[in-house]
C-alpha cells in the first residue's frame, strides 16, 4: 500500500516512516514547511528548517521518498489566525487539533491521495481500529497513557480517521526511542518538542501581541463582585485557572485571603475576573462544533470527559443539543474548564466525540 | 527508467570529464603558485583549461578569473565594479526582476548598503524591453547587469543592445550568462559586455568550478582579499581539479554547441507539441522564438506545480519549477510574477529543461506519464472541500 507519512522531524513520526517501511509498504515522507521565522532569528538558525532537515536526514537512512511541501499560507490561515483570534477573545486555543484536522488530515491528505497514496500516517500516540460490527473506523488512546494524543484528534471525520494511520500508538514512548536507535535513526535521542511548535521561545504572549496590538485588550482585573483589583496588558495574557502572573500585590479582603485564580475572562469588556479556587470548580459546560465519531446520540451518553490534555477524564452524561453543540454534565465539579479548549468524550478508550467549549 | 529533465539545476558530467579531474585530483597535486615543478604542472592544467574557456566566450585566456561557480562569478563581477565605481558618485544600479537569485539578492544586500537599485519589469514575451532599460538609466548608473538566457523560461535577452545603451550613460555591463554558456554560441566581444559569468556544472563540467570574464582595462575590485592568485583578482589556492574538468567541459561544449543546439532544440519541440496537444489547459510562459534550445517552462491550468512535480517524481521524471527556497519547498516563480503573470500561473507552470544525455525515448516516457497525472491532480481539486489554490 502507497502511505504518505507526514515527517516533523521528530522521533516519533521517523518511527512510524520506519516501522510502515520495514512492512513492506511504500513509503513517501512529505514534510510540512508551516511557518518561516528565520528573518527574526540570529543569522544561520531556524528551528523550523532544523526540523525539516532531520526528517530529510531519516528518510535518507529509510531509503524513502521525502518532499518538503510549502503549507506557510494554508498553516497560517487555519491554524495561526484561529490562535491569534481566540487568544485575543479570551479563550484557549487548540492550534494542535486544528491542525491535525484542518491541515494534516485535509490538505495533507489531499495531497496524498494526488500520489496515489491510500493512507496519510503520523506519529500520534493514538490507534484506529476497525469495528468489525459496524465496520465504522474508532479512534482509540495510545497504549502509552502518559503520551497519548487522542485528545487532539477529535475533530478528525469519520473519512478523515479511514484514511488516517498511527503506527507508533501501540507502543510506549521508551519501545520507541528503542526501535530508533536500533534503526540507527538520527533523531533516535532528540528530545520531545514541547510547547507549540510556532510559537518561537514559548513566549506565546509576545507572539500574540505582534499579531494583533494590545492596545486593543487590555483593561482591568475585578473580582466577581465587579470591583476592579488591578489592570491587565491585554485578556490574551490569560487562561481561566491561571493563578501566576496576575500583577496583585494584594488580594482583595485583606492579607489572610485564600489566592485568588483567574476564573472568566469577559472580551466584551476586556475584564479580567478572579475569585477563589472553589469558583473554578464547575460541573456542566457546552460544546460548539461538535464532532461525533458514532451517530450522533439520540438521548444522554455516559462518557467520561476530557477538558485539556494534562486532564484526567471524569465521569460524565453528554447528550446533542443541536447546531452541533452538546451539553456535558460532570459526576463531581471540575476545576477551569477553559473556553476555546476541547471537551472530548471517550467509551473506555475510544473516542465517541468532542467539541470546542464555549 | 528514471528521465532527468533537469539540466537548467545542473547537468551529469560529459564523457570524460570525471576522469579529467581525477586524474588531476591524483596527479597534479601542486599548489599553482608554487615556483618548483609540481607548482608548474598544476598552473599548466589551469593554462591549459583557461585556454579552453577562453575559446568557449571568444576571450582572451588574460581575461578569465576561475571562481567557484556562478553565484560567485556573479557576486565579483557586481560588487566587485561597485566597489571601483564607488568613488565616482555613480550610485545607482539596474538589472531585469527576472535575474538569478545571485544578482538580485547581491543588489539587495548593496542597496543596504546605501546602494539606490532598479529592477526592470518585463512583460509577458520573457525579454526585457530596450525602452524600459533606457528609462530605467541614470546618469548616476554605474552599473547594468542582465542575465544573457533565463534559468527558468529560457529566454535569451538582447544582450548586445542593453551593453550599448549602458555604455551610452557611462554606466559598466554585467551578464549573467550561465544559462547560455556551452548551450548556445556565446561571444563576449559581440555582446559587448565588461564582464560575464559562467558555471561549469550548467554544461556538464563539475560543481565548484566555474570563471568570471572580465574585459581588459575594466575597472574592479576583488571582493576575495588574499594571496595573489588570479593575478590579484581573486585570492585562495585554485581548485585545479575543478578547473579541468571545466576546462575539458569547455572544449567539448564548444565542439558539440551546433550539433545539439539543433538535435536538442528539436527534442524540446516535440515535447512542448506533444503537451500542448495531449493536456488541455497549457501554454508555453515567454516567447518561444528567442530561447535557448533545451528550456520550456509549460503552465498546467488548476494544477499546483509543487504536487505535479512531485507526482512526476514518484513516477520516475525529473523536472523542476524555477527556483527553490532553503527548505526546499518551491516558491512563486520570481520570473513569471516579474513577466506579469497572475499569482496562480506563478504557482502552476513547470519548467522542462534537457541535455546532452536526453534521448526522444524520454520524450516519449514524459509524454507517456503527464496527462494521466494532470488529470488526476485536477480531479482532487475538483472535490467539494478541497482548497482552492492556484485557481484561475
Amino acid at each position: 500500500m502507497r502511505i504518505v507519512v507526514a515527517m516533523s522531524g521528530g522521533v516519533d513520526s521517523s518511527v512510524a516512516a520506519a516501522l510502515l517501511a520495514e512492512q513492506g509498504h511504500d513509503v513517501i515522507g512529505l514534510s510540512m514547511q508551516l511557518y518561516d521565522f528565520s528573518g527574526d532569528r540570529p543569522f544561520g538558525s531556524c528551528c523550523s528548517l532544523e526540523d525539516l532537515h532531520d526528517a530529510r536526514r531519516v528518510a535518507a537512512a529509510l531509503n524513502i521518498p521525502h518532499y518538503i511541501m510549502n503549507f506557510e499560507r494554508q498553516f497560517d490561515e487555519q491554524v495561526i489566525a484561529n490562535f491569534v483570534r481566540e487568544y485575543s477573545a479570551g479563550r484557549t486555543p487548540l492550534p494542535c487539533a486544528h491542525c491535525n484536522s484542518d491541515l494534516k488530515f485535509a490538505t495533507l491528505a489531499d495531497r496524498a491521495s494526488g500520489f496515489g497514496a491510500d493512507a496519510v500516517a503520523t506519529g500520534h500516540y493514538a490507534r484506529v481500529e476497525r469495528d468489525p460490527v459496524s465496520g465504522r473506523h474508532l479512534l482509540r488512546r495510545g497504549v502509552d497513557a502518559t503520551k497519548d494524543q487522542a485528545y487532539f484528534l477529535f475533530s478528525l471525520t469519520r473519512d478523515q480517521l479511514a484514511r488516517a494511520c498511527f503506527p507508533v500508538g501501540d507502543r510506549d514512548k521508551e519501545a520507541v526511542r528503542a526501535y530508533a536507535r536500533h534503526r540507527r535513526l538520527p533523531v533516535a535521542d532528540k528530545p520531545d518538542s514541547q510547547e507549540i511548535c510556532f510559537v518561537p521561545d514559548h513566549d506565546y504572549k509576545s507572539f500574540i501581541e505582534r499579531r494583533a496590538p494590545p492596545s486593543s485588550t487590555n483593561g482591568a482585573i475585578v473580582d466577581q463582585a465587579g470591583r476592579v483589583v488591578g489592570q491587565h496588558g491585554g485578556i490574551h495574557r490569560f487562561t481561566v485557572g491561571q493563578r501566576k502572573g496576575l500583577g496583585l500585590v494584594t488580594a482583595p479582603g485583606g492579607a489572610n485571603s485564600a489566592p485568588l485564580y483567574v476564573v472568566a475572562l469577559r472580551p466584551g469588556e476586556r475584564q479580567v475576573v478572579v475569585g477563589p479556587k472553589q469558583s473554578l470548580e464547575q460541573t456542566r459546560l457546552t460544546a460548539s462544533g461538535v464532532n461525533w465519531m458514532i451517530d450522533v446520540p439520540a438521548g444522554v451518553l455516559r462518557v467520561t470527559a476530557q477538558i485539556r490534555h494534562r486532564h484526567h477524564p471524569a465521569p460524565a452524561t453528554v447528550r446533542s443539543i443541536g447546531d452541533g453543540r452538546a451539553e456535558v454534565i460532570f459526576d463531581a465539579p471540575q476545576l477551569a474548564i477553559a473556553p476555546g479548549q476541547a471537551a472530548v468524550f471517550y467509551d473506555g478508550d475510544v473516542v465517541v466525540g468532542g467539541g470546542w467549549i464555549d | 527508467m528514471r528521465v532527468y529533465f533537469d539540466y537548467n539545476a545542473t547537468s551529469p558530467l560529459a564523457p570524460g570529464v570525471a576522469d579529467a579531474v581525477d586524474r588531476a585530483t591524483r596527479e597534479i597535486f601542486g599548489n599553482a603558485s608554487s615556483v618548483h615543478h609540481f607548482g608548474q604542472q598544476a598552473k599548466a592544467a589551469m593554462d591549459d583549461a583557461r585556454s579552453s574557456v577562453a575559446r568557449l566566450i571568444s576571450a582572451d585566456p588574460s581575461e578569465i578569473v576561475f571562481t567557484s561557480g556562478g553565484t560567485e562569478s556573479d557576486n565579483f563581477a557586481i560588487r566587485g565594479m561597485a566597489e571601483a565605481l564607488e568613488a565616482t558618485g555613480r550610485r545607482h544600479l539596474v538589472a531585469t526582476a527576472i535575474e538569478h537569485e545571485a544578482v538580485l539578492n547581491t543588489f539587495k544586500a548593496l542597496a543596504r548598503r546605501g546602494w539606490s537599485t532598479t529592477l526592470v519589469q518585463l512583460d509577458q514575451s520573457g525579454v526585457v524591453s530596450l525602452d524600459r532599460i533606457r528609462e530605467a538609466l541614470t546618469d548616476e548608473t554605474a552599473l547594468v547587469s542582465v542575465m544573457h538566457a533565463n534559468n527558468e523560461i529560457g529566454t535569451i535577452q538582447p544582450i548586445a543592445e542593453i551593453a550599448a545603451i549602458a555604455h551610452g550613460r557611462g554606466a559598466l555591463m554585467h551578464t549573467d550568462a550561465v544559462q547560455s554558456v556551452g548551450k548556445i554560441p556565446v561571444d563576449v566581444r559581440a555582446l559587448g559586455v565588461d564582464a560575464l559569468a559562467l558555471s561549469a556544472h550548467k554544461f556538464n563540467g563539475p560543481k565548484g568550478a566555474g570563471a568570471l570574464w572580465i574585459k581588459r582595462g575594466t575597472r574592479m575590485q576583488p571582493i576575495l582579499t588574499g594571496g595573489k592568485h588570479e593575478r590579484n583578482r581573486r585570492a585562495g589556492t585554485e581548485n585545479v581539479p575543478a578547473i579541468a574538468g571545466l576546462g575539458l567541459a569547455a572544449r567539448l561544449a564548444l565542439a558539440k554547441i551546433p550539433g545539439e543546439a539543433g538535435r536538442l532544440g528539436a527534442l524540446r519541440d516535440r515535447l512542448e507539441e506533444e503537451i500542448l496537444r495531449q493536456v488541455p489547459g497549457t501554454a508555453i510562459n515567454g516567447l518561444r522564438t528567442a530561447r535557448v534550445p533545451n528550456t520550456t517552462n509549460i503552465s498546467f491550468d488548476r494544477v499546483e506545480a509543487e504536487s505535479l512535480l512531485i507526482a512526476l517524481d514518484l513516477d520516475g521524471v525529473a523536472i523542476s519549477t524555477g527556483s527553490a527556497c532553503s527548505s526546499g519547498t518551491l516558491e512563486p516563480s520570481h520570473v513569471l510574477r516579474a513577466m506579469g503573470f497572475p499569482t496562480h500561473r506563478t504557482q502552476n507552470s513547470l519548467r522542462f529543461s534537457l541535455g546532452i544525455f536526453s534521448t526522444e525515448e524520454e520524450v516519449d516516457r514524459v509524454v507517456a506519464v503527464l496527462p494521466r497525472l494532470v488529470e488526476k491532480l485536477r480531479s482532487l481539486r475538483s472535490r467539494p472541500g478541497a482548497q482552492a489554490v492556484g485557481r484561475t
